[in-house]
């Protein structure tokens, strides 16, 4: 009987020592609130540098196969291939920290924006190559198709070509997202408080890093799940469309 | 109509087009015939400026197709194309095929478009499927659709590119019957194919070339009945 209670007394005490630690990491002191300021700003980064991604990726994408196929735009499809090769070939990190400490160096802006900035321009050379690939996956008769029928070239995208292409890419610009969003933890190397960023203040504060790390790890989860989940919804309702 | 004048065409060294001369009167039909790589359908090509000539001249109603100062596109809306492959657009539904042209380019409204889409694909015989997509459809109707596509643009003429070799034997009829319906209404017409009685039936002239040069040109009496070329009677021996 002693021995179950025991038994009964450490198990109690184990989950007491968890919710101890739990409370003092995250409750006290509303500690939470950095790990909600990191989710919004990881999100608010995320979403806007996708759709900075996107407009540049489109717009580079257009360009360099305009460029291919026509020979118009010599000089922004130079400007454009430069682009792509400089975001691909140096780290995101540098690319951040450059931004940051040089080109808006004497500039106040707030941070976070500078890290809507560095990852937008970032995922755009990504994205770029993802639609380039895509819209050469399109047989060249439904252009030829397009112009037959006294489509121009600008029309035969919007209407023909890309609508088609965005269909082959999905899965790889869905890709091309989850990393973003993960991604978007190098800004906490220039100060910007986003989920990891969060979570290491959290841990720098208590000394105990068990609760910040793993609730964090957690949230990006959901959200890369929930994200590739969203994806895939997408990919059924086109395929169901036709094909 | 069409004038094509010592048309040449390479690609990279190699000669497809030799100096092609032609010309197609309004409400011809001139079918092109010839072994497989002789420069049938890069011709054709040609003439709807979706290859650039190496040199000569496309002129269609007095105007240069490749001169940088002739809107290209104006021209091709005047002059239809129906492909091998039919090309119709996957993601859109029959009815979209359509319509999609003249209400981008703003020659029709919407009504007005969706109506004479409707009016065309009675005409084909393919009224049921217009909300269909094109891969739910069979190889003859795509292609009938391809040439309902074509024909809503209202077309001084009609090329056509092989328009039944990617069919299945049996479904080649429901084509050439199409096209016959279409000859025989006066449409302006220029045939690559190697569909026999069209040929016989409304050619109302017959080219045969031979690697990238025009060999003989004729009625379809002529053409089959008398060929002069060695060449030329191989050919129909072939065919036949």
């Amino acid at each position: 009987m002693e021995v179950l209670f025991n038994v009964w007394g450490e198990i109690v005490k184990f989950f007491q020592s968890i919710w101890d630690n739990f409370y003092q990491t995250i409750i006290y002191d509303n500690r939470y609130l950095y790990i909600l300021e990191g989710l919004f700003n990881t999100l608010i980064i995320a979403l806007f540098a996708v759709i900075i991604g996107i407009v540049i990726g489109v717009l580079i994408a257009l360009i360099r196969n305009n460029y291919d196929r026509n020979n118009k735009f010599k000089l922004l499809n130079k400007i454009s291939t430069l682009y792509v090769n400089i975001i691909r070939g140096t780290p995101q990190i540098l690319q951040l920290m450059i931004i940051y400490y040089i080109i808006f160096k004497s500039v106040d802006i707030n941070i976070v924006i500078v890290g809507i900035i560095a990852f937008g321009i970032n995922s755009g050379a990504y994205v770029s190559e993802i639609i380039r690939a895509g819209i050469e996956s399109i047989d060249n008769g439904q252009i030829e198709a397009g112009y037959s029928l006294g489509l121009n070239y600008s029309k035969v995208m919007r209407y023909i070509i890309l609508p088609q292409a965005i269909k082959n890419i999905l899965p790889a610009l869905g890709n091309e997202f989850i990393t973003l969003l993960k991604d978007t933890s190098v800004g906490a190397y220039i100060g910007i408080v986003e989920l990891t960023k969060a979570s290491d203040i959290i841990a720098s504060r208590t000394y105990d890093y068990f609760f910040p790390l793993i609730i964090v790890a957690i949230i990006y989860l959901i959200l890369t799940i929930g994200l590739s989940k969203l994806i895939s919804m997408m990919e059924r309702k086109l395929s169901n469309d036709y094909c | 109509m069409i004038t094509v004048k010592n048309l040449r065409k390479k690609y990279g060294s190699k000669v497809v087009l030799k100096g092609i001369n032609l010309n197609v009167e309004k409400g011809e039909c001139v079918v092109i015939i010839g072994p497989s790589g002789c420069g049938k359908s890069t011709l054709l090509r040609c003439i709807n400026g979706i290859e650039k000539v190496t040199s000569g001249k496309v002129i269609f109603e007095d105007k240069d197709i490749n001169n940088p100062k002739v809107d290209i596109n104006k021209i091709r809306e005047k002059m239809g194309m129906v492909f091998q492959q039919f090309n119709l657009f996957p993601h859109l539904t029959v009815k979209e095929n359509i319509v999609l042209a003249p209400i981008k380019l703003k020659l029709m409204s919407k009504e007005d478009a969706n109506k004479k889409a409707l009016e065309l694909l009675e005409l084909i015989d393919l009224k049921d499927k217009v909300d269909m997509y094109p891969s739910q459809l069979s190889g003859g109707q795509k292609q009938r659709i391809a040439i309902a596509r074509s024909l809503i643009m209202n077309p001084d003429v009609m090329l056509f590119d092989e328009p039944t070799s990617a069919l299945d034997p049996e479904m080649v009829d429901e084509v050439s019957n199409l096209m016959k319906d279409l000859a025989k209404q006066g449409m302006t017409m220029i045939v690559v194919t190697h569909e026999m009685s069209f040929v016989k039936e409304c050619a109302t002239r017959v080219i045969f070339m031979e690697n990238g040069n025009i060999i003989e040109e004729g009625t379809v009496k002529e053409i089959f009945e008398n060929p002069k070329s060695d060449r030329l009677k191989e050919f129909l021996s072939k065919v036949k």
